[in-house]
């Protein structure tokens, strides 16, 4: 094994311009698998969720889903693709345990969707992915091997599971993109990211990238600046997050570069992707093209959907992602800059419930790009990972809106409810955090205050008023942080005669 | 006449009025079995309990009062490339031996359902490849007619079983011939029904764009009446046709071609056809004039092109339908020591367990479809078959049927043909074009070879859902030689 020499990012991005390609994924959440009535539950126990005909036993036939096709052409829709008025679904043949009939009903030179295109924006700038196309296939088992580095070389043995083997599923492919410069890894992240909700707001999948219904594989070559032959790609598969997209395309970069500025050559293979290290190592050669041997299948009909179908499909398209930021930002009136931080963390359908909850926008802009945004950084999860609801979030807006609380107490009821201590009404009851607005008792509080600083006092009282900021501070120290700060300024400079 | 050389409708209506019980005609079938199947070899398992529990079942719905089924009770041999699940299904097949499937064909089913009662696995050749049988990895079967003779494949221990009265009726699948080659050399009738007609459900695929299931009967009637039972659409089958089954067992009883256009296929003759073969069939031209059709010749010039197409399609699906046989989850495994990889686990089984006619229809498939040559095989394939469609069009626009001998020679001697593939791949060179193009044909028996005196077939081809024309035709020929010879030409077969 030879060791490479990374250059790094910065540098390789002086010599070579990366060209990127993007083949992803999507399992479709149809009840029943592509081929076959078996359900598609994640997570049940091996092999329960098989039938003849995901098994390929002998004399099994295919009957294609009829949701998945209409999910497929929904998706193709979103991303602006032609629809094909008349395709197929193909054999794709190749040995391998996990697949069943080792060949995959695929489509190939026919797919259902083809030439769309999706917007997405990177550092407030809008960049257009060409979409080549979008097709329908059947996922694989999946195979576990034991023993070994979990790898199929040098297992002892190997587990198959066929409960994914059918399940639908969609392949979307970039055109080439060029042009994006040291932008790539940013450019890939957010390109999984956009695809992502658009899946979402279709509903055709859960796209949960740990669970593998969505995965990315990032194609990737270095071209000399200057030149316009492109390099030799490689494929990097095992992008289990759309963290890892970018760091799977960073690290693309810096590998190949150090090969390149080496005086090697790049070698154009699959590699693996590893979340610890950051870093992908070659897998299977693609030097030796494998033949699929595609064929048009036999044992299954022509896809020609009607084109009223279509249509109708296309005027019931839910509201896309970047249309529903464009609308939001306007309702909301916020910057690009804004509205793409927001974007960035995943903030917008969380303020938009919060909204929906009662709350301003501002407000809940606030708390979640805030105080909510630190903690969720601090401990590392998502946004929308954090225990707390948006509608938990309008209610602590609500209370300080209401007076009931102030800024740094709306903190100390958040902080209880990610404790896990209940609704921020019952947060603050176990807690007794309520502003003390009650005059008699802030008043003994001030008197008190005023007692103990005496020094402070004297000089309030002998006009200097900004030493009134010391007592305030006192009082608030007194009430645990429960006074009105503005309210216990004002009784002290009326008690000490300088109002 | 004993219970064995009854037709199905007889034995239908003997057990139906309750004079004779469904358990005593397969017990009469089985005992034929044991009697003769030794030296025919027409099955690969005997499943005497499940019979006689399914006559029993029979038995006891009449009992009950229940309406039974046309054939119900009716004894059938069921070729092994239909799943079953209470038999094996190897389909002539080392890597399938023993193999249960867990599930029935939609065929499987649609005979039990009807209460047809299913003695057996009938022999044929490795996953329906062949035209003889010789290719079971079983042994060859024997032509009753002459036991030294093969009984025609691939469907040929189904052909054999109802030509030696081991069963009334049985099941085929023709993907190039292989029901009416192996009916027209054993005399019998034998149907390829309209692709799309019969359902392909738990049919083990050779070239799933091609196999048709379809009937074996020693009367026009009996494989209508079995071909109206197991046929029609499937929702299981993306191919099966979602169309109403057409009328063919009232085809059957019509039996009249007054006023129908015939056609002789004109690129069916000459050189290469046996001469007691071609005098049978100008005999039934001449019989068809006399019964009032008009009989036309017409030219297909794409035919002669069906025998090279077909043998690239049908190698192309097969080398992608064979792949499954991988050693991972059912059948034969060989060499899994524990050292081996999954990789040659699978070449090791693959080997030892596919015989050699197999082997070479998956090399020539996997060539045929490999990129750089798929255009040059595979692709100009498909246009010929294209031609070949719109040659039929172009025929049906003048005439009802198109009519040819089934096979160019009779049955031909065990051992003959079995190191010669092309002279074995010319006994299908009438049948594949109706494969190619997916229409009905039948096989009807129209004599003997004054050569051989062995069983000469006449093919009757009929559009695309014109299944009742093959009948129609096929009964109305029938009849005539009922007259002319006296009785059904397997009354002059020898012993058996």
């Amino acid at each position: 094994m030879t060791v490479e020499t990374l250059t790094s990012y910065d540098q390789a991005l002086t010599r070579y311009e990366p060209v990127l390609g993007m083949e992803t994924h999507v399992e479709l959440g149809t009840a029943s698998k592509m081929f076959c009535g078996c359900p598609t539950t994640f997570g049940a126990p091996p092999n329960t969720q098989v039938c003849p005909v995901c098994l390929g036993l002998p004399g099994s036939l295919p009957v294609a889903n009829a949701m998945a096709i209409e999910s497929t052409i929904r998706i193709g829709l979103a991303l602006n693709c032609s629809i094909a008025s008349w395709c197929r679904f193909a054999r794709k043949n190749y040995f391998y345990p996990d697949m069943p009939k080792n060949y995959q009903i695929s489509q190939y030179d026919e797919p259902l969707c083809s030439d769309g295109y999706l917007d997405v924006e990177v550092g407030g700038e809008t960049i257009r992915i060409e979409i080549e196309r979008v097709h329908l296939e059947e996922d694989t088992g999946k195979s576990t091997h034991m023993g070994g580095a979990g790898r199929i070389q040098g297992a002892d043995y190997s587990l198959v599971d066929y409960n994914r083997a059918g399940i639908p599923l969609v392949e979307i492919v970039t055109k080439p993109i060029t042009g994006t410069g040291a932008l790539v890894p940013e450019v890939a992240r957010a390109y999984a990211t956009e695809l992502r909700e658009v899946m979402r707001s279709l509903g055709v999948s859960d796209v949960r990238m740990e669970e593998g219904s969505m995965r990315c594989d990032v194609n990737l070559s270095l071209m000399p600046r200057g030149s316009s032959t492109w390099g030799t790609r490689t494929e990097t598969k095992n992008v289990n997050s759309l963290r890892s997209v970018e760091r799977a395309v960073r690290s693309e970069v810096e590998r190949q570069a150090g090969v390149l500025d080496a005086g090697g050559r790049i070698v154009q293979e699959t590699r693996h992707f590893h979340e610890e290290t950051g870093t992908t190592t070659p897998g299977r050669s693609k030097e030796e093209a494998q033949d699929y041997r595609y064929f048009p299948e036999p044992d299954l009909l022509p896809i020609a959907p009607d084109p009223a179908w279509i249509e109708e499909l296309r005027a019931t398209l839910p509201e896309l992602p970047s249309t529903r930021r464009r609308r939001l930002q306007a309702e909301w009136s916020l910057s690009d800059l804004d509205m793409a931080a927001m974007h960035n963390i995943g903030a917008i359908p969380l303020v938009e419930q919060t909204v929906a909850a009662g709350a301003p926008a501002a407000d809940a802009r606030k708390w979640w790009m805030g105080e909510l945004a630190r903690r969720a950084n601090e401990s590392g999860v998502a946004l929308s990972d954090l225990a707390i609801t948006p509608g938990q979030v309008a209610r602590v807006g609500a209370l300080v809106a209401e007076g009931a609380l102030n800024d740094k107490l709306a903190r100390q009821v958040i902080e209880g409810v990610l404790a896990g201590e209940g609704d921020p009404d019952a947060v603050v009851a176990a807690r007794g955090l309520k502003i003390v607005s009650d005059e008699g008792a802030l008043s003994a509080i001030v008197d008190q205050v005023i007692a103990e600083n005496a020094d402070a006092a004297e000089k309030v009282r002998n006009g200097k008023v900004a030493a009134a900021g010391a007592l305030v501070g006192a009082v608030m120290k007194a009430s645990r942080g429960q006074a009105d700060a503005g309210r216990a300024r004002a009784l002290i400079l009326e008690k000490l005669g300088a109002s | 006449m004993t219970l064995i050389h009854k037709s199905a409708a007889e034995l239908a209506a003997l057990i139906a009025s309750g004079e004779v019980s469904a358990v005593e005609v397969s017990r009469a079938h089985l005992d034929r079995i044991a009697e003769v199947d030794e030296q025919v070899g027409a099955f690969l398992h005997v499943a005497e309990d499940a019979a006689l529990a399914q006559a029993r079942a029979v038995d006891a719905r009449r009992a009950a009062g229940e309406e039974l089924g046309p054939l119900a009770g009716v004894p059938i041999a069921h070729k092994d490339v239909f799943a079953t699940t209470d038999m094996p299904t190897t389909c002539g097949s080392k890597i399938l031996e023993g193999w249960r499937p867990p599930y029935d064909a939609t065929v499987t089913r649609r005979l039990r359902e009807a209460g047809l009662v299913i003695l057996g696995k009938t022999n044929m050749d490795e996953f329906a490849m062949g035209s003889s049988t010789e290719n079971s990895a079983f042994g060859p079967s024997r032509n009753p007619w002459d036991l030294s003779r093969v009984p025609g494949g691939s469907s040929g221990g189904s052909s054999a079983a109802v030509a030696a009265f081991e069963a009334p009726l049985s099941t085929g699948t023709d993907t190039g011939g292989s029901i009416r080659q192996p009916a027209a050399v054993t005399g019998l009738v034998g149907m390829k029904p309209t692709y799309g007609g019969s359902s392909r459900y738990g049919v083990v695929a050779f070239a799933s764009s091609l196999d048709t299931p379809g009937p074996f009967a020693r009367n026009v009637l009996d494989a209508a009446l079995l071909h109206a039972v197991f046929s029609g659409h499937d929702p299981r089958d993306s191919t099966s046709i979602d169309a109403p089954v057409p009328p063919v067992v009232e085809a059957a009883r019509q039996a009249s071609v007054e006023g129908l256009r015939v056609g002789v296929v004109n690129e069916f003759s000459g050189e290469g056809y046996q001469p007691g073969v071609l005098a049978r069939f100008h005999e039934a031209c001449a019989l068809l004039e006399e019964f009032g059709a008009k009989v036309v010749e017409v030219s297909c010039p794409s035919f002669r092109y069906a025998m090279p197409a077909y043998y690239l399609i049908a190698p192309s699906e097969c080398s992608s339908n064979l792949a499954r046989f991988d050693a991972m989850r059912f059948g034969l495994r060989v060499g899994d020591d524990g050292t081996r990889s999954a990789e040659e686990v699978m070449a090791l089984t693959r080997a030892a367990g596919f015989g050699p006619e197999v082997k070479r229809r998956i090399m020539i498939g996997t060539y045929a479809l490999s990129s750089g040559y798929y255009d040059a095989y595979y692709g100009q394939a498909q246009k010929v078959r294209t031609l070949i469609t719109r040659d039929f069009t172009a025929a049906f626009e003048q005439v009802d049927v198109l009519i040819s001998p089934t096979t160019p020679t009779t049955a031909f001697p065990i051992g003959e043909r079995a190191d010669d593939p092309m002279a074995m791949y010319l006994a299908d060179l009438c049948t594949i074009p109706a494969n190619l193009a997916g229409n009905a044909a039948i096989s009807v028996p129209c004599g003997l070879a004054d050569e051989d005196g062995m069983p000469v077939g006449l093919q009757i081809m009929a559009p695309v859902l014109g299944d009742d024309r093959c009948y129609r035709v096929g009964a109305a020929l029938e009849a005539a030689y009922r007259d002319r010879w006296g009785g059904s030409l397997l009354e002059k077969a020898p012993a058996f």
